[in-house]
């Protein structure tokens, strides 16, 4: 999976450092911090452009050993296509109010969730 | 203490009348009583009333056909849905949420009726290797109370070797049920990826993540996998292979199994102590009759830097359901260590970055894979210790980003290439501070690897040692 970039205008001002290297800035991990949804302090920006940059500098001494010709692996059972038939099976069914059941906010028997659109 | 029995005993004993399950429960919560203070290994205890009446009916109903786990206490990690149990993966994000149904280890533990007594401590969403990472504060080493209890899981694995319970279920991505049995003088079994069903546990990294049991010795493991492992049609990457019985083979001789020793392992990075010890082991299955070999596996260094790019990024993944919408609570409750884990993952998945990291390390996986194919099609098992140093003081791995790293060093490799591998008890170091080893086998190998492990355990009497603030 890749993680698209939240616009062009961001992408463009995020400064994309060699891979090779793998040294952080601030600005980095602002802008990781908004792809991964995760609500940082200023502080812990600090923190962690030095703690992932260490991390990230580290783990690049892969590229250094040579896969030209190797295939990727994702998954190591060796199985393909696991298919199940497309049924309901009720023991599996919540009912609505255990699937609410966790919920902090709910509504009538929904969710509720911030509102992600603006009226006009 | 009828708890110290091997399990094979304890249903013996049971099944004859001679002792009860109710008797055991009540054994078990006497020395929680007495003893979790010090140690911390639980993070939510079931209640005594409902673990006995449980016990009670099981007591009942209890036959010579039946399971030998039917009345056994265990724990399991707190990664594991547990229906009407509160489940929190160590994290105050999970605080207050009640699975509303239970995960397939808990779901078939609980038909052969073992009793569950507790969810245990853990770092959150197991990223770590102390049990710091904790947002209920750590668990204790029970062999010295200043040190950590190793982790992720060092909830399940300070309560099996404090005695609390007969064994208790761990989840292993890079080393989390091995390591901490390695610092608490305890067994472990990190099966092969798709051995037991992932169903309902918690994900961190999903093409690593395993489940499989921890307890005093080779034996109670093979009873407790046996009953674990198999096909579950609600985890399609479970396998469809028969599930051998692993109790009843593994009394076979060693005699002509070849062990590799690959000698880059045993070098600086590793704690004086613990080469000592698995050299000693190392004569030990010698004189059982194997062969162990000289071996080169050169590869070594790469599998810190290949785990900690695709875990972090399945991580990342993963974690990004918890919106605090449907369960849970919000992100910015996530620890340091858990951020640290997203942050790097989520920049080794992003734009421009996917190639040189996430597609790089699957492609050196790949590599890993084959180097340990090759190998283990000519050796049984290749003899490798759990962690490069021994038990830590509280704050040497939480200061220290890189030696965090490096406690995964022998352990993240095998959860990269797939294979089970088994962690034993191997001699203690200075301070009475207890050392693993770990037997790596090829995919599926879990009975052979048990044979190895039950036949050093009937030379050595390390795994009988117990901690003193137990023997107290």
């Amino acid at each position: 999976m890749i993680i698209k970039s939240l616009s062009i205008s961001r992408a463009l001002h995020f400064r994309y450092n060699d891979p090779m290297k793998g040294s952080l800035t601030t600005s980095d991990i602002h802008h990781i911090s908004k792809l991964a949804n995760l609500p940082v302090t200023d502080e812990q920006i600090k923190e962690l452009t030095e703690q992932v940059g260490i991390t990230v500098q580290y783990v690049s001494k892969l590229q250094t050993l040579s896969t030209k010709g190797v295939v990727e692996t994702s998954q190591v059972t060796g199985q393909e296509n696991v298919f199940r038939k497309d049924e309901i099976d009720p023991s599996r069914i919540f009912t609505q109010e255990e699937a609410l059941s966790n919920a902090k906010r709910t509504h009538d028997g929904f969710f509720v969730v911030d509102q992600v659109l603006e009226e006009k | 203490m009828m708890i110290d029995l091997p399990i094979r005993s304890i249903a013996k004993k049971l099944r004859s009348k001679e002792m009860s399950s109710v008797e055991l429960i009540e054994e078990c919560y006497e020395r929680i009583e007495k003893v979790e203070p010090s140690i911390h290994a639980f993070i939510t205890l079931v209640d005594k009333k409902d673990a006995l009446s449980r016990a009670k009916a099981v007591d009942s109903r209890i036959s010579s056909t039946g399971s030998p786990l039917a009345g056994i206490p265990y724990v399991m990690k707190d990664a594991y849905l547990t229906r009407d149990v509160r489940t929190t993966a160590a994290s105050k994000i999970l605080d207050t949420f009640i699975p509303p149904y239970s995960a397939t280890v808990h779901q078939r533990l609980h038909d052969a009726g073992a009793i569950l007594i507790g969810k245990t401590n853990m770092d959150s969403w197991g990223h770590g290797a102390s049990t710091e990472n904790t947002d209920y504060g750590p668990t204790k080493n029970p062999w010295d109370t200043n040190r950590s209890a190793g982790g992720s899981g060092g909830g399940p694995a300070a309560a099996v070797s404090s005695r609390f319970c007969s064994f208790g279920i761990g989840e292993d991505t890079g080393g989390s049920i091995r390591n901490p049995a390695a610092w608490n003088n305890i067994t472990a079994m990190k099966v092969t990826y798709g051995r037991v069903s992932r169903y309902g546990a918690i994900a961190y990294a999903s093409s690593l993540d395993t489940m499989g049991p921890t307890a005093k010795t080779a034996a109670d493991c093979a009873l407790v996998l046996e009953t674990i492992a198999g096909h579950d049609p609600y985890d399609a990457t479970s396998s469809t292979r028969a599930v051998e019985p692993y109790s009843k083979e593994m009394t076979q001789s060693i005699k002509g199994r070849k062990i590799a020793f690959p000698t880059e392992f045993y070098g600086e990075a590793l704690d004086s102590e613990i080469r000592e010890a698995i050299r000693e082991a190392r004569e030990v299955f010698v004189s059982l009759g194997a062969i162990v070999e000289d071996v080169s596996l050169p590869l070594l260094e790469y599998g810190v830097p290949v785990y900690y790019i695709l875990a972090p990024s399945e991580t990342s993944s993963n974690l990004s359901r918890y919106d605090g919408i449907r369960y849970g609570g919000s992100r910015a409750l996530f620890t340091r260590e858990s951020k640290r884990r997203i942050m790097t993952g989520t920049y080794a998945l992003s734009s421009g970055y996917y190639e040189a990291y996430y597609k790089k390390a699957q492609k050196v996986r790949t590599v890993f894979i084959q180097e340990y194919q090759k190998l283990l099609s000519s050796y049984d098992a290749i003899l490798s210790p759990v962690t490069p140093m021994m038990p830590t003081e509280f704050g040497e791995l939480l200061d220290d980003p890189m030696k965090n790293m490096m406690a995964d060093l022998y352990t993240g490799i095998v959860n990269i290439v797939g294979t089970p591998s088994l962690s034993l008890p191997c001699g203690f170091g200075k301070g009475n501070l207890p050392i693993g080893m770990q037997l790596i086998g090829s995919m599926f190998s879990e009975g052979s690897l048990f044979t190895l492990g039950h036949a050093y355990q009937s030379k050595t009497d390390w795994h009988t040692h117990l901690p003193s603030i137990v023997k107290s």
